[in-house]
């Protein structure tokens, strides 16, 4: 379903990706792992038009993506959840939501997926009129995720979506996120430094160092590999 | 007391066609980051449209207060596409560049239109009809009030109004919001960042030619240096207001025509601008992110 082909990206002269190949099928799970500053948020900023790579192919449902702009990927259905959440601070809840939506015409179809999100995140139905701004960490990240579903994406990027929550919070996220994949078979493209909650949310899984894969396989596998146990599991 | 209303609501309208002005600039450094320094040109461009319509309109015999109107449309159209033209040639290509290369460039493009307008038309100032009649149930008032005030307080008034509901209300108004607050995610859902800074640089630049046209026809003159001093004018209220902040612009452009507007009755006209300017070194000093503007770090 999407798939990239032997990515080279650069930022200026400085290269941070290197012959990225990564293949994601319909309804899966994957998981992107690596320590900080290995390349993972780049890989999802050029799959979103971000960061154009200078070599090798993006490809979504059989089109190249390489120069398609950022607003059209989002429209074939590719949304991203990036580091840090990016809230609009001074948008309220509903209107971050509604920026989720912003290419959309439909709007009933807006309004169920608006409910649907309020059902996955009741919280947010609380807070609806306040500034995104105000909420807790990880309130910001359920609203992050919840404004990249009200694009009704096809493909769920998600960037380091644990990162600096709690260890209660971080597991009811991951529950979520496997119960998006599930109920509405959206697929999911999960970069995580976290790696042991990933692989064990994930089917599959990619290992990146130094703006490479070193590694690919089902995530049992990887979970029992000695390499990734000492790297990234703390084994 | 009557003396103070008449400086209140002097104030009151000379500051709402600067904070009109100052609209434009802090919407515009709201989005990208840039002092538009042609701005006030765009104002004086603005103007200049205003007395060729209203020249035209009077020869053909239209009553005033359409003639007004109808200049008023004209203005704002017309500088809406200079402000689009400017940015696309003077700003988008030095986007991501270092800040200082736009910087020059806006100062190169406010030269560039004064002499522009200055070769086109005349460097003489050039009389501007009073488009503004003097209303008849103002009898009683008029010792405090102008028709020309009045008409300048309430036209801007709904204009802001209108602004405000655009940004608060449409699509395209929560799309910048939306790209002045983060820029990268406004992309990332989907926004045509491009898009929007022309809108932001059209709707600023109309806003401007709005006061033009009002102070043009208020004053009774205008030549091509006028939107110098309006400009810096606007541009001290907006950082009064705190530069990026809507609400703050037209704040600081209340509080420095009413602090011209005071200083020149109260002490002497000779001083309103010196007044005006140490206004703005007070509350630099006190509050540096201006009165409603927000004390952020840089951003990266
Ligand atoms: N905007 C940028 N400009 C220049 N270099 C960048 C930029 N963003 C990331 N990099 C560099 O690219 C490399 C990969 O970064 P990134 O993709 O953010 O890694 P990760 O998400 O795995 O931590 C790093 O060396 C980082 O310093
Ligand atoms: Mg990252």
């Amino acid at each position: 379903m999407l798939e990239l082909k032997n990515i080279d990206a650069f930022y200026g002269n400085i290269q941070a990706l290197r012959d990225v190949s990564i293949k994601v099928g319909e309804g899966e799970i994957i998981t992107l792992i690596g320590a900080n500053g290995a390349g993972k948020s780049t890989t999802l900023m050029t799959i979103c038009g971000m960061v154009p790579p200078r070599k090798g192919e993006v490809l979504f449902e059989g089109r190249v993506l390489n120069d398609v702009s950022p607003e059209k990927i989002v429209q074939l259905g590719i949304s991203q959840v990036p580091e840090g959440r990016l809230i609009f601070p001074d948008l309220t809840v509903q209107e971050n939501l509604d920026m989720g939506a912003f290419l959309r015409s439909d709007k009933d179809g807006v309004n169920r997926d608006l409910d649907q999100v309020f059902g996955l995140f009741p919280i947010l139905l609380e807070r609806r009129k306040q500034l995104g701004g105000t909420l807790s960490g990880g309130e910001q990240q359920m609203l992050a995720i919840s404004r990249a579903l009200m694009a009704r994406p096809k493909v769920l990027l998600l960037d380091e979506p644990s990162l600096g929550l709690a260890p209660l919070i971080i597991r009811q996220i991951f529950d979520i996120i496997k119960q998006i994949n599930r109920e509405s078979n959206t697929t999911i493209f999960l970069v995580e430094q976290n790696a042991n909650q990933a692989l064990k949310v994930a089917h599959r899984g990619y290992v990146m160092e130094n703006g490479r894969i070193t590694l690919e396989d089902a995530c049992d596998k990887l979970l029992a590999n000695d390499a990734v146990k000492k790297a990234y599991l703390g084994l | 007391m009557e003396y103070f209303l008449q400086l209140f609501l002097g104030g009151l309208s000379r500051g709402s066609i600067y904070a009109l002005i100052a609209l434009g600039y802090t919407m515009v450094y709201g989005i990208i980051e840039l002092i538009n320094f042609a701005h006030g040109e765009i104002y004086m461009i603005g103007a200049f449209m205003g007395l060729i319509v209203a020249g035209v309109l009077t020869a053909m015999g239209w009553p005033t207060l359409s003639i007004l109107v109808i200049a008023l449309i004209i203005a704002v159209l017309y500088s809406a596409a200079y402000g689009y033209t400017v940015e696309k040639i003077a700003y988008k290509p030095l986007r991501g560049a270092p800040r200082l290369a736009p910087l020059i460039s806006a100062i190169g493009m406010s030269i560039l239109l004064q002499n522009y307008v200055m070769l086109a038309q005349t460097p003489d100032f050039l009389p501007f009809p009073r488009l503004i009649p003097d209303l008849e149930f103002m009898g009683p008032y008029a010792n405090f009030l102008a028709t020309s005030d009045l008409f300048i307080i309430i036209t801007s008034i709904s204009v802001m109004v209108a602004l405000t509901m655009f940004i608060k209300f449409t699509r395209m108004g929560k799309a910048m919001r939306a790209t002045a607050q983060n820029r990268k995610m406004a992309m990332l859902v989907g926004v045509n960042v491009d898009q929007v800074i022309s809108v932001t640089f059209m709707v600023g630049s109309g806003l401007a030619a709005v006061g033009g046209v009002l102070i043009a026809s208020h004053i009774g003159q205008i030549n091509f240096a006028i939107g110098f001093l309006a400009g810096i004018k606007a541009f001290t209220a907006a950082v009064l207001g705190g530069i990026g902040s809507i609400p703050g612009a037209v704040l600081g452009g209340l509080v420095l025509g009413w602090t011209e507007s005071f200083a020149a009755g109260y002490i002497s006209s000779d001083y309103e601008d010196v007044f005006a300017f140490c206004l703005l070194v007070l509350i630099l000093i006190f509050r540096p992110a201006g009165l409603l503007g927000k004390q952020r770090s840089q951003k990266v």
